[in-house]
């Protein structure tokens, strides 16, 4: 017999761990794109002193496992004088993590768009600023959108690695409360329609904010 | 007075040698054709009069002030020398519109109903006006091409620069750009273009720069040049452009 009803006295924990991890998952969602963009326009248009760095910091997080990397900031780097709340380590993982992915998705954004576009702008007299704001990075965040939609959710969903440091997201609620009350079936039913449920909510948002921003597609 | 000025330059690609030296002279309101075979240094030559090449020898200069690729001068230089593009290239995420009004707000800083007014007459000018609100994508490549010279007008070029602006065009559109063109030749606009367009050049044109071999092998009045070319060369290109 399965017994749901078991789990709701532990609706409050289960709210405050989802709530922990839509944070964690709104904030890092926006720094680790906005960290991709950086990233993918200095190895797209930078130097190569800037390039190097870059690729050494994307391949160094893309071939090394999610939860090494997290370890490291928050077991490690207080050996180097940096102690870190479970919180703010999960944080600034999760960031680096989702940059490093993101940079290699928008970079192939940007070099997707077309050495015309670029002397067009130039000719008309924009700077190099004007013209990656202004004429560069819609198109090209159009190209790649889907693709990096389909990051962002993944690392929301492999923030479930952060319980492992004790931060109070959605997994850490749904390992405490199949411990008190050993009802693990229904628990981690729940918490996986939870993690569904927010998937496909970050899907609609990423959809919504995308009409907006590429309505020229759209339009008549 | 000459707004254009070419000094002996030379231009390499690598090893690969493509403007051999090119004298040239352009004066305000001439309307020059640039013609010849592909490779013979036409693009490259248009491409270094604006600083989207770099030339290795020689000088530039535009409206007295000397071309080179460093940022700020291509971007200063922006300002008197317009350009179009054989592909158009036409911003695919702004309205006509906003195609049109970009660099008039963001370079020249001017108010928003200003490069508005500016973005509605010189669209009005190349019998645009309706497709204000369009998106590029809806446009014919004739529109397209015409909102590209409208973009290029809002900057008040002293000297605009068409690249082979008609080749990519289907044969029924070719006439409703050239036609935006003869108007503003009769504006007294200075033209150069690098065209295949011989009836153009010679009707329209004051003269016609024959290229080859990264050189000018043979310039002139066009209805002279193109009746009796005095080069082998020349009759040769046009035994084939006819």
């Amino acid at each position: 017999m399965l017994y749901f009803s078991d789990l709701l006295q532990y609706s409050d924990v289960f709210f405050s761990g989802l709530k922990t991890t839509v944070e964690l998952t709104v904030l890092t969602t926006i720094l680790g794109v906005a960290l991709g963009t950086v990233c993918a326009t200095v190895r797209q248009y930078g130097n190569r002193a800037g390039q190097s760095v870059v690729s050494v910091y994307v391949e160094l997080i893309r071939n090394t496992p999610f939860i090494v990397q997290l370890f490291f900031i928050f077991f490690g780097l207080p050996a180097l004088g940096m102690m870190l709340s479970p919180w703010q380590a999960s944080m600034i993982a999760l960031t680096i993590n989702l940059g490093a992915y993101s940079t290699e998705i928008i970079r192939a954004g940007l070099a997707s768009i077309s050495k015309g576009q670029v002397e067009a702008a130039k000719v008309l007299g924009l700077n190099f600023r004007q013209t990656l704001t202004r004429v560069i990075f819609i198109p090209a965040f159009e190209k790649i959108y889907p693709a990096l939609t389909s990051q962002c959710i993944i690392v929301m969903l492999g923030s479930a690695v952060i319980s492992q440091i004790s931060v109070q997201d959605l997994t850490y609620a749904a390992n405490l409360v199949q411990s008190r009350n050993f009802r693990a079936f229904e628990s981690y039913l729940v918490t996986a329609l939870l993690y569904l449920g927010l998937s496909i909510l970050l899907r609609f948002a990423f959809n919504a904010l995308g009409k907006r921003l590429f309505a020229y597609r759209t339009s008549n | 007075m000459s707004l254009v000025n070419l000094h002996q330059v030379h231009k390499y690609y690598g090893d690969h040698h493509v403007l051999k030296g090119i004298d040239l002279d352009i004066k305000a309101g001439e309307v020059v054709s640039i013609i010849g075979k592909s490779g013979s240094g036409k693009s490259t030559l248009l491409r270094c009069i604006n600083g989207l090449e770099q030339y290795q020898e020689g000088g530039i200069t535009v409206d007295g002030k000397e071309v080179t690729t460093e940022d700020i001068q291509v971007r200063r230089l922006a300002l008197s020398v317009g350009m179009i593009f054989q592909n158009f290239n036409l911003f695919p995420h702004m309205t006509v519109g906003e195609n049109v009004m970009l660099a008039p707000t963001i370079v020249l800083k001017k108010s928003k109903a200003e490069a508005e007014a500016t973005a509605r007459a010189m669209l009005e000018k190349v019998g645009l006006a309706e497709k204000f609100d369009s998106f590029p994508e809806k446009l014919s490549g004739g529109q397209q091409q015409r909102v590209a010279i409208a973009r290029a007008l809002a900057m008040s070029p002293k000297v605009l620069l068409c690249d082979e602006i008609t080749s990519a065009l289907d044969p029924e559109l070719v006439g409703e750009v050239l036609k935006v063109l003869e108007q503003l030749a009769k504006e007294g606009i200075t033209l150069v273009l690098v065209t295949h367009e011989m009836n153009f050049a010679r009707d329209v044109g004051s003269r016609v720069v024959f290229m080859h071999q990264g050189k000018v092998w043979e310039q002139g009045d066009p209805k002279t040049i193109l009746s009796n070319p005095q080069t082998d060369e020349l009759k040769q290109f046009m035994g084939a452009v006819l």
